[in-house]
């Protein structure tokens, strides 16, 4: 008999292949050319636009809105890629619906918001299917640069400092380049090995060398590094995962979510990866939906989030958490994990609400999904996280300080890390 | 439900939307599921004299332009009159007519400029049992190279000339169809008045070049890479045509020529609209075209409850709003008004603050939390913030009462006084 959702267990191959295939791949589909057009049309260019001021990377989007609804998408990618390399991710796993269009009028006005991000994967998506590099990089300086980390920071900033002329070597601990874009994005936000063609189609501006399985601390120190190059940036992002520190924490089922979202990330067949009958995570952020969901996609018969705190505190925004419920994700607010249950493997995990009162539930995987920590040899800290700059070492994306922990946020700070990177070594500033 | 009966000079039809004379009016087949559908008469596409019918292009005849849904905005052809044989016209408007006598059925004529042609072409349609005969002095594309439609339409003396043939040799009512592709559109209703049409209708098509091919260079509708120009038609027209027709109803000269207004008129709201400015009735075409016959329901049940509302019968609405067409010296320059932004309805898009600040009187002040407030000190009234807000009603114009101060010239607002009362008119005298 094969496996069903209702298999004890941790077990594979609990829906058929195609269906989890489809699971996978239905959400949000790209626009047609004459969706966009409409799309594009509900904007009302507005002066000195909100969505705008909201964008962490302040990419032009009435411009480039307008420009699609005039037929213009390549023009329009360039109008967003001037700012945002990453644009084509950012369409994707930007959560737009606390960022730009949580301030679009039309999302004031009518709760519906103009759909920012998915024009901005329309346009990104049609530049980037010819294959071309709309930029040009500069003449060579003759400055070298390090960036340790591939992922979403280090890149815009390899990618900015390239176009500037510099020469720069991309160091990650990982197999492949892509950071959290590669391992971290859910697997049906990013479909069809995208993060893997868009940093293919970002190294195309010439004068970056990626250097994959090399750690720092392992295979290089940041003194190496500060000796043998112009400027270092770091985007090293969170690699540790916080541990609940809770009795039965290390029975077999029991597993960082991080790990599940990207084990999944690099699965051709999804079906042949076991989830468990009855998965529990505990976590209120991104990750938490995301394990969650794709846990549900896999067809675990029951999954369960618990969240601590009340759902206003929950960092995944209301729209994934409404996504999450819709796709059969049942989340528990207000409640806490005492200990997790079980002789040689997980059972169940013992909840205790605020009021003291407590619940078990049944549960034969669970997921640790309360957050990331930096790790790694001493570096100058500003409390929990990275200084945005010590001397000629900067820092950006998740392990910097400032700004929230996405895609978006690392894009701009990388960005930003390299402008100032430049004017240091073209003696612009000190 | 308001009386829609219409009597558009003497010829009676059921409510006062006529298909125009035009593609969808060509043969029995359209004609009839028209009625069908509930049209109140039609005008049968322009025939000519008898003979080796026209030829048609057989690549696009159509253009257009769209709005982001591909919503039709604008239409133009370069169809010519019916390419078939003149008799099999005749015997389907008279079995068509017979067989719907409650309908109006006008034939478009459209013969070469001697008495004979049209003498001619007269004495045929007789005994067709129409109801009337539109002249198409109007078409401006292919005909009027041969000098006839719009080479008729653009020369009062011919209109009048033809007119009077067409009323000298025919019993049937007369309505003269106008293009308006010509400097002063009261000239040719004059002309048709003084040749004793009944009535005048227009606005026939615009020529126009609807857009350009960018790959081939060469205008749209392209044949074999060649373009000409077409007549426009469809809702972008509707303001040129009401102007034309208002300028006919309140010229005394034709003040009491009944016109078919025709246009663009999509809605019972635009037909209304023609209706109010002196439009008898109005002629459809570019809609039927774009939606199919149905669409006259809705401009039947739309205009009914307009009527009820109101209060009114069909005849009062025809030319109500005549006499507030004026001429723009006559208008009251002491009328003062001021823009007022609702906050409680403003989404803070900020289109008025950059309309007003880029192209106007820098008379919107923007907060930094996105609040737009009117500068009644600046305000000069243009009510351009109100036609690009996408908020309707958001943005209103207040008038400043009689007495009160227009913070702006520090003035008080006064009586009614217009430009030929104003002393920077040059033309006017004093009063001595």
């Amino acid at each position: 008999m094969p496996n069903s959702p209702q298999t004890p267990g941790i077990v594979a191959q609990r829906l058929p292949s195609e269906r989890v295939a489809q699971n996978f791949a239905a959400y949000q589909p790209a626009y047609a050319a004459h969706e966009a057009r409409v799309a594009a049309d509900r904007c009302y260019f507005c002066h000195d636009a909100p969505c705008m001021t909201a964008c962490p990377t302040a990419i032009d989007i009435p411009l480039f809105i307008r420009q699609i609804a005039t037929g213009t998408p390549d023009a329009a990618a360039k109008t967003i890629f001037a700012q945002n390399i990453m644009g084509g991710m950012c369409a994707r796993v930007c959560p737009t619906e606390t960022l730009c269009e949580e301030v679009c009028v039309r999302e004031v006005a009518e709760g519906k918001p103009v759909e920012i991000g998915r024009l901005q994967r329309y346009a990104t998506d049609s530049l980037m299917a010819k294959g071309v590099h709309p930029f040009t990089r500069a003449a060579n300086t003759g400055k070298r640069v390090a960036v340790v980390g591939a992922g979403p920071a280090g890149l815009a900033c390899a990618h900015r400092l390239a176009l500037h002329g510099h020469a720069v070597t991309v160091y990650d601990r990982r197999p492949k380049a892509g950071g959290l874009n590669e391992y971290g994005i859910a697997a049906y936000k990013s479909t069809d090995d995208f993060a893997a063609r868009e940093v293919e189609w970002l190294l195309k501006i010439g004068g970056i060398t990626i250097e994959t399985g090399k750690d720092l601390g392992r295979d290089m120190t940041l003194a190496s590094l500060d000796a043998a190059f112009d400027a270092v940036f770091l985007g090293i992002g969170l690699g540790g995962v916080n541990a609940l520190g809770l009795v039965g924490e290390d029975l077999a089922g029991v597993a960082n979510a991080v790990d599940f979202i990207a084990t999944l990330r690099q699965a051709d067949d999804k079906a042949a990866l076991e989830v468990g009958r009855d998965v529990v995570v505990i976590g209120g952020g991104m990750t938490a939906v995301d394990a969650a969901v794709q846990a549900k996609l896999l067809g675990a018969q029951t999954v369960t989030m618990v969240y601590r705190r009340g759902k206003e505190k929950m960092s995944a925004s209301v729209y994934e958490q409404e996504h999450a419920t819709a796709c059969g994700v049942t989340i528990v607010y207000g409640a806490a994990p005492v200990k997790i249950l079980g002789a040689s493997k997980v059972e169940g995990v013992e909840f205790a609400y605020e009021s003291g009162e407590t619940f078990t539930q049944r549960a034969d995987q669970v997921f640790k999904a309360i957050g990331q920590t930096l790790v790694g040899e001493p570096i100058a800290r500003d409390g929990k996280k990275l200084s945005s700059r010590v001397g000629k070492v900067w820092a950006g994306g998740d392990c910097a300080a400032g700004g929230e922990d996405l895609t978006v946020t690392a894009v701009a700070q990388g960005r930003d890390a390299a402008e100032e990177i430049h004017s240091v070594l073209t003696g612009a500033v000190r | 439900m308001a009386n829609l009966a219409s009597n558009f000079i003497g010829i009676k039809s059921p409510n006062p939307f006529w298909l125009a004379s035009a593609p969808p009016t060509d043969k029995a087949y359209n004609v009839e599921r028209a009625f069908e559908a509930g049209w109140g008469g039609v005008v049968w596409k322009t025939l000519g004299s008898e003979g080796p019918p026209v030829v048609n292009v057989s690549g696009p005849r159509y253009g257009a332009i769209w709005g982001a849904d591909r919503r039709l905005l604008g239409l133009n052809n370069i169809e010519l009159i019916t390419d078939r044989p003149l008799q099999i016209n005749l015997d389907e408007i008279k079995a068509v007519k017979r067989k719907w006598r409650d309908r109006a059925m006008v034939i478009s004529l459209m013969v070469p400029c001697d008495e004979e042609s049209w003498k001619d072409i007269l004495h045929r349609i007789e005994d067709t049992e129409a109801d009337g005969v539109e002249l198409n002095f109007g078409c401006p594309h292919g005909m009027a190279e041969r000098g006839m439609g719009s080479a008729v339409g653009q020369v009062p003396e011919y209109i009048e000339m033809v007119t009077r043939w067409v009323k000298k040799h025919s019993r049937m009512p007369c309505i003269v169809k106008l293009t308006p592709n010509i400097n002063d559109i009261r000239k040719p209703a004059e002309a048709a008045h003084a040749g004793g049409a009944d009535a005048v209708s227009l606005i026939n098509t615009i020529n126009s070049i609807t857009s350009v091919n960018l790959d081939s260079f060469a205008p749209e509708p392209m044949i074999d890479g060649k373009g000409t120009h077409g007549g426009y038609c469809g809702p972008a027209v509707k303001p040129i045509a009401l102007n034309m027709v208002a300028e006919i109803a309140r010229n005394p000269a034709t003040r009491n020529l009944p016109i078919s207004g025709i246009g663009g008129v999509t809605t019972w709201r635009d037909a209304a609209e023609f209706l109010a400015l002196g439009a008898g009735n109005v002629q459809v075409c570019t809609a039927a075209m774009t939606y199919g016959f149905k669409i006259v329901s809705e401009m039947i049940s739309g205009l009914s409850e307009y009527l009820d509302d109101k209060g009114m019968d069909l005849s009062d609405l025809v030319g109500r709003a005549t006499p507030n067409v004026t001429d723009w010296q006559f208008l009251n320059l002491n009328y003062v008004t001021k823009a007022v932004i609702n906050q409680d309805d403003c989404i803070k898009c900020g289109r008025c603050f950059a309309a007003c600040e880029d192209t106007s009187h820098q008379a919107i002040a923007m907060s930094a939390d996105r609040t737009f407030t009117v500068k009644d000190e600046e305000c000069v009234a243009c009510n351009l913030c109100v036609n690009v807000c996408p908020v309707q009603d958001c943005i209103t114009m207040v008038e400043v009462p009689k007495g009160g101060v227009d913070q702006r010239t520090g003035r008080k607002v006064g009586e009614y006084a217009n430009w030929t009362m104003h002393p920077n008119n040059p033309s006017v005298t004093a009063a001595e």
